[in-house]
């Protein structure tokens, strides 16, 4: 329980402030103020800093949530506490309408757009006239429980800052799961994560939904601790400030999200307190100095405090082994008859007038090594994209145990039992080995977002994180387990992509240069691996560069060159074949 | 609806539509360039047209002692930058740059400005003054992080906003100021008057656009720009001067802002903030073009400024809900039709 210690002392600490003697009301609004942002910033760092999507419109969904709950409660004499799921439904409701809309948008179209609306939404919010125009809704009822209302900032303190504390631990619990190793690979593009069966789209919906959510509930807050509404709190100079929180923070980090809004909420207080001393009566000076602090910041710090502070920290966050005793369920095989696994016939991919693959035709047996060869730009990258759905073919088909493939998304090829490594190395660097290799086991598991928000997917949990470890420890990186996947070699990076595949448990393993950097010693050991696999019944199909490795290796090789194929056979075949030679050496032997 | 005020309407549509494709070209230059999503284009707007309203009343704008100032910061870097190799002849340049030139603009701002200065003077004068702040906000906020990710850019760009944006209020006040028209011509087709400044208006934006186009597809230095965009590490190793590529899109943005505001001011009262929202429109217009297109984006500026004079004849009120939200059903189609492209982050 040692991991949860440094959160109890906070909501401790946090529980005693208001009853030390002398401390100023003020400081208590503050720290109101501090919690109500930090509520917002913790959605922005799921979506931005962990899943890579950018929002500037986050002061919107806070809107939804404050005026769901004015209106409900002045125009329709609602109890707040009735509103509150009104409020989180509202702007998640809000939420999946913009996010259908923006979520699908690549990079920079995002916060663009997400700017628009914000803006959009803040012209509606000050123009209707039952959300009481530019004025907003006043009288507001404070939030009460029993005869108890919460009237002054002392009360409503509590009922805030369990609501950051409660979002914190339910958002930390949502990361370090299933579902939460998808969200964390959403930033680093959605080719890996779809390649074991991650539904990206809806991941990056889901974020969106939840950020909405977050603010949704600040902005309930807001609502019953104001007891008041009006457009501007919610427009898009508000909006582009928690992202700023987020940003200051740490984006990546949810305590950053609580840092942030407390460093904002206070310097912006000191800022607009004493600059005019300083400089005369000017008004808004403080923004000058806010938007300069700004880039000042982002160029020495870019990833913000958190990060920072915790490097100087001399604690540890101390990790528990996973119990590699626990079964996973496997894979249900086909009868061992089905001798033809993959069966490629005339695949054709052209990209405008180039033809990358050529009518290529080949298949890959049970319990077999195929290698698949051929010089720079002779289409082997291509093929493997067609097989696993990455890229769709322009004809010919492709099938896996007789189901046709050729148009099927990844996340279907992979369920068939193809799992495949990247020859660009796409690994989360920011992830541990562990971590990585999980989300091959993605489609092995089955809980969910809340279930792993309320801890209930524990024990699936530990099965996936079972079958990483064994085979993290089967291609040799046990020690490597706790590391983050950046900070190994680029040739134990590519191993940590195999042990990744191995997760899906699959028949068909595809390896796109698996022997590339590594050292003589590594690439026997990677063969004996492969053979001991093949043995065990998996079939592989590789592309590799190193002849000396796929010839000692391969039971078949597969040539291709210019997109067509143009020799297939035994490798004692393949080495004394006139058109390979000629392929490779570009003169007749 | 009769025709004559749909046919003012649309005119008016135009004239604000032309000012937005300006800012809308200027946006895309700047991200296809830099990759930075210059949210302060808005205030190089009001800079220029504020520096120019407040010149033809004879004073001195703020913006010149600004553009002095941002020199001296920005010579700061250029010899720490350098302080391994302080050789006399990068000193000598930098100081010409970024001390001689804002210096010299300052000390003729102070020469010039007056009651009776000419029109012509006062707007080279505030292109000027614009012109060097935008050049050295390349040099302070950008440059050192050129090499990052969009989203740090996006972030520096919005801190940029907000200090420019205070800057402008400590300079100009919270008053809206107005400028003299540049020609009182006008010319009458119809029912429809033109006046010069409008015709200015569709002259000036006309010319940016071809001559943007030409520049970017058929100059080897416009083919230089669009490569520093693509792939900042291999356009240096094959030559072009990436630093010099942000400078010249940073200064050609920061000219048709302020280009862009010396031609509104004489139509419309601007005050220190309304650059944002103008700069906004123009985003729009740019997002729609795909951040890629010069032609698209100018289309898409006069659909923007068309459907902003419609709607604020018959739904005053929702004007802006209706001009951003425009954005939404534009975002639907271009994530239908957009492939989906595996971006290389981080």
């Amino acid at each position: 329980m040692n991991q949860r210690a440094p959160l109890i002392i906070f909501a401790l600490v946090m529980a005693a402030i208001p009853f030390i003697p002398g401390v100023p009301p003020f400081w208590i609004v503050l720290l109101n103020n501090i919690g109500l942002a930090a509520l917002v910033a913790m959605g922005l760092v799921l979506l931005t800093g962990v899943g890579g999507l950018t929002s500037f419109g986050q002061a919107a969904f806070c809107g939804f949530g404050a005026y769901t709950t004015a209106v409900l409660t002045t125009a329709y004499g609602f109890s707040p506490w009735l509103t509150l799921p009104l409020s989180l439904l509202v702007s998640g409701i809000a939420a999946v309408l913009l996010g259908i809309v923006t979520v699908r948008l690549s990079g920079h179209y995002l916060p663009l757009g997400t700017i628009a609306w914000g803006i959009g939404l803040f012209y509606l919010f000050s123009k209707l006239e039952f959300l009481g125009r530019n004025d907003g809704i006043s009288g507001i009822p404070p939030l009460s429980i029993g005869s108890f209302r919460m009237l002054d900032p002392g009360t409503i303190y509590f009922a805030i800052w369990v609501a950051v504390l409660v979002s914190a631990l339910l958002t930390m619990n949502l990361l370090d799961s299933r579902t939460g190793r998808a969200i964390r690979a959403l930033r680093r593009g959605h080719i890996a994560g779809e390649a074991f069966g991650v539904q990206t789209p809806r991941a990056k919906l889901l974020v969106f939904i939840y950020a909405a959510v977050l603010a949704g509930l600040s902005g309930w807050l807001y609502a019953h601790f104001q007891r008041a509404a009006n457009p501007t709190p919610f427009g898009a100079q508000a909006g582009i400030e928690y992202l700023f929180i987020a940003v200051v923070g740490g984006a990546g980090y949810v305590w950053g999200a609580v840092l942030g809004a407390g460093i904002v909420v206070i310097l912006k207080e000191i800022l607009q307190s004493y600059l005019p001393y300083i400089f005369g009566g000017q008004s808004q000076l403080e923004t000058i100095v806010f938007g300069i602090l700004l880039v000042v910041l982002l160029q020495f710090a870019p990833t913000g405090v958190w990060p920072w502070l915790m490097s100087r920290l001399p604690i540890k966050s101390g990790r528990k082994t996973p119990d590699t005793s626990l079964p996973l369920a496997a894979r249900e095989r086909a009868p061992a008859s089905a001798a033809v696994l993959l069966q490629i016939e005339k695949a054709r991919k052209q990209f405008g007038g180039v033809i990358a693959v050529n009518d290529v035709s080949f298949d890959v047996r049970s319990r077999e090594i195929v290698a698949l060869i051929g010089p720079n730009g002779a289409g082997k990258s291509t093929t493997f994209n067609l097989i696993t759905g990455v890229l769709t073919t322009t004809g010919g088909t492709i099938s896996v145990l007789g189901h046709k493939v050729d148009n099927a998304p990844p996340q279907e090829v992979v369920k068939l039992g193809v799992a495949r490594t990247f020859q660009h190395v796409k690994l989360v660097p920011d992830m541990t080995v562990l971590e990585n290799v999980a989300i091959g086991a993605h489609l092995r598991g089955f809980a969910g977002a809340i279930s792993s928000m309320f801890r209930l997917d524990r024990a699936d949990e530990a099965k996936l994180l079972a079958e990483a470890a064994r085979q993290i420890e089967r291609v040799g990186l046990g020690d490597q387990i706790d590391q983050l996947a950046g900070s190994l070699s680029l040739g134990q990076q590519r191993i940590v992509e195999i042990a990744r595949a191995l997760c899906v448990d699959p028949l068909l393993l595809l390896l796109d240069e698996p022997a590339a950097g590594l050292r003589h010693m590594e690439k026997q050991r990677l063969a004996a691996l492969l053979r001991q696999l093949r043995d065990g019944g998996m079939s592989v199909l590789l592309v590799e560069h190193d002849m000396g490795f796929v010839m000692d290796l391969a039971d078949r090789v597969v040539v291709l060159d210019f997109g067509t194929k143009i020799a297939e056979g035994t490798p004692d075949a393949i080495k004394t074949n006139p058109d390979v030679i000629k392929a490779y050496l570009g003169a007749t032997a | 609806m009769n025709t004559t005020i749909m046919l003012f309407l649309l005119q008016d549509g135009i004239t604000n539509g032309a000012i937005y494709a300006l800012l809308g070209l200027a946006l895309v230059l700047v991200f296809a360039v830099t990759r930075v999503i210059l949210i302060p284009q808005g205030e190089f707007v009001t800079y220029g047209a504020l520096s120019y309203a407040m010149l033809a009343t004879g004073q001195v704008p703020g913006t010149a002692k600004l553009a002095a100032a941002m020199g001296v910061v920005a010579f700061g870097l250029d010899l720490f930058d350098a302080r391994r190799s302080l050789r006399l002849k990068r000193v000598l340049r930098a100081f010409a740059l970024n001390i001689a030139l804002p210096a010299m603009i300052l000390a003729l701002t102070y020469g010039l400005a007056g009651p009776k200065t000419p029109i012509g003077v006062n707007i080279a004068l505030s292109l000027l003054i614009v012109a060097a702040i935008g050049l050295f906000l390349y040099r302070i906020a950008f440059q050192p992080i050129a090499h990052t990710s969009v989203l740090v850019l996006l972030i520096a760009s919005v801190g940029c906003h907000l200090a420019l944006q205070g800057l402008g209020l400590v300079f100009f006040g919270a008053e809206g100021l107005r400028g003299p028209a540049l020609s009182n011509t006008a010319l009458t087709i119809g029912p429809l008057r033109f006046t010069g400044q409008s015709l200015a208006v569709y002259g000036l934006t006309i010319a940016f656009i071809v001559a943007l186009w030409l520049f970017f597809g058929f100059t080897l230095m416009g083919k230089a720009l669009r490569a520093t965009a693509v792939n900042r590490l291999g356009a240096r190793l094959i030559g072009i001067r990436t630093t010099l590529s942000g400078q010249i899109a940073f200064l050609l943005a920061s000219l048709i802002g302020a280009i862009s505001g010396i031609l509104i001011v004489p139509i419309t009262t601007l005050y220190y903030d309304t650059g944002f929202l103008i700069g906004l429109k123009g985003f729009i217009a740019a997002i729609i073009g795909g951040l890629v297109s010069y032609p698209l984006t100018a289309i898409a500026a006069l659909l923007v400024g068309s459907v902003e004079a419609f709607s604020s004849f018959y739904a005053s009120n929702f004007k802006e809900v209706i001009v951003f939200t425009l954005i939404l059903p534009v975002l639907v189609l271009r994530s239908l039709a957009a492939p989906a492209v595996e971006e290389e982050k981080d």
